[in-house]
């Protein structure tokens, strides 16, 4: 069975914060279309990982390799910017929706940034909360969502541009199981039919079981890998 | 399944109305999904001991077509027998008696590599993990099988977590069991 392409691949990843290491040699591959879950304890790096894959944050030492062949860890703050709003979607645990606006402009306010006109952004905004179930809730701003109403209102922001990759940071850490499971489930269904990559970084197994995959991370560095990683890294470059 | 007991099921089946043997082993299976399936010789056998202890009586036969088949129905002390059974408390893990558990004790008594061997557990555990995830999570699941998947997954679940604890406890635990 032939793996898809790696969207972005990871090599010996060094990134230290006021002289606490956080990543120490990690390396990762993230295919396209896939799913893949990272998880470890606390301070293992888990969301270092993820911002130096998002390139929201600058390794100290190491390769990010976007598509085989650009290096994000040596591109420009301008061009990670466009990858940022073009090519990635990022959600986090919670408070990343902007409380002033409603749902549905939350949603659109990506388009609206990349220069759509205001009636087209909101009637995508509108179809993409149709797709997480929550278009009925458009009109409400984020203070009165429940929590899984709001991390599926982020997950429409996340993936209204229609990214290449999401990464997804302990997605459902504030919420009780079944609303993890709406989440989750709303996720990896849209996911899958847009064909999108998702870096899910998690501390518990049972959100881990809905990736195609598992990294697991102790002190920094990559425990298991499913993967082959250093065949992987070459034919990805890094 | 802990503390399983094929009589009671059976008894809990025939709650609804009395039933032959093919159509509680139909009913069972389609019940417990996520258990194993049960063996028309072992609801033959539960029948005829419910009946020897006056929890369950023969209610005639059907034949419906094909081969004769002998119906059952619960007794009023089959009902009273149920009742009891299921406001029972279950002991909670009253002895621990795993076999996770005794691979890794086992492994370092022997000076074998118990690391490895919770490494490799891990992968196995989240493989079916994954399984009952989609399983859970597809279009169309029904409650007996979001049930049974979700009662699995917070077990496997509960096993990883021991799993990772003891990974982190190995060299402790390696100088408890081989004291110098």
């Amino acid at each position: 069975m032939s793996n898809p392409a790696p969207l972005l691949a990871a090599r010996g990843l060094v990134k230290t914060y006021g002289g606490t290491p956080a990543l120490r040699g990690a390396s990762v591959v993230l295919r396209q279309g896939e799913i893949l879950a990272v998880t470890g304890a606390s301070g293992s790096g888990k969301s270092t990982l993820l911002h130096c894959l998002a390139g929201i944050v600058r390794p100290d030492e190491g390769s990010v390799v976007h598509r085989g062949s650009e290096r994000l860890d040596r591109a420009s703050e301008k061009r990670l910017s466009t990858l940022r709003r073009t090519e990635f979607g990022v959600v986090f645990q919670f408070g990343q929706l902007i409380p002033e606006l409603t749902a549905a402009d939350n949603v659109a306010l990506p388009l609206l940034l990349a220069g759509a006109p205001r009636a087209e952004a909101l009637e995508r905004a509108g179809e993409w909360l149709e797709r997480f179930g929550v278009r009925e809730r458009a009109g409400a701003r984020p203070g009165e969502l429940s929590g899984g109403q709001a991390q599926r209102v982020a997950l429409a922001r996340a993936l209204v541009t229609g990214p290449k990759a999401v990464f997804a940071d302990e997605p459902t850490g504030a919420l009780d199981s079944l609303a993890g499971e709406q989440v989750m489930t709303a996720l990896v269904r849209t996911v899958r039919e847009c064909g999108t990559s998702v870096l899910l970084v998690t501390h518990d197994a049972q959100v881990a079981a809905y990736a195609d995959r598992e990294v697991r991370l102790r002190d920094g560095a990559v425990l298991t890998d499913g993967a082959d990683a250093d065949a992987v890294l070459l034919e990805a470059g890094a | 399944m802990i503390g399983m007991s094929t009589r009671h099921i059976l008894l809990g089946l025939l709650a609804g109305g009395p039933s032959h043997g093919y159509d509680l082993k139909r009913r069972h299976d389609e019940r417990f999904p996520q258990a194993r399936p049960l063996a028309y010789g072992q609801v033959y056998t539960t029948l005829q001991r419910l009946v020897r202890d006056g929890l369950a009586e023969v209610d005639g036969t059907d034949s419906d077509g094909g081969p004769e088949r002998t119906l059952y129905r619960s007794t009023d002390e089959g009902a009273r027998e149920l009742a009891r059974w299921t406001g029972e408390v279950a002991p909670p893990a009253p002895f621990v008696t795993n076999e996770i558990f005794a691979k890794v004790v086992v492994s370092i008594l022997a000076s074998a590599d118990p690391a490895g061997y919770l490494r490799a557990q891990r992968e196995a555990h989240m493989a079916r993990m994954r399984e009952l995830t989609a399983v859970k999570t597809a279009p169309g699941a029904d409650l007996a099988t979001v049930l049974s998947a979700d009662y699995a997954l917070s077990h496997l679940d509960a096993d990883l977590r021991w799993m990772t604890t003891t990974a982190a406890r190995l060299t402790t635990l390696t100088a408890e069991v081989h004291p110098a």
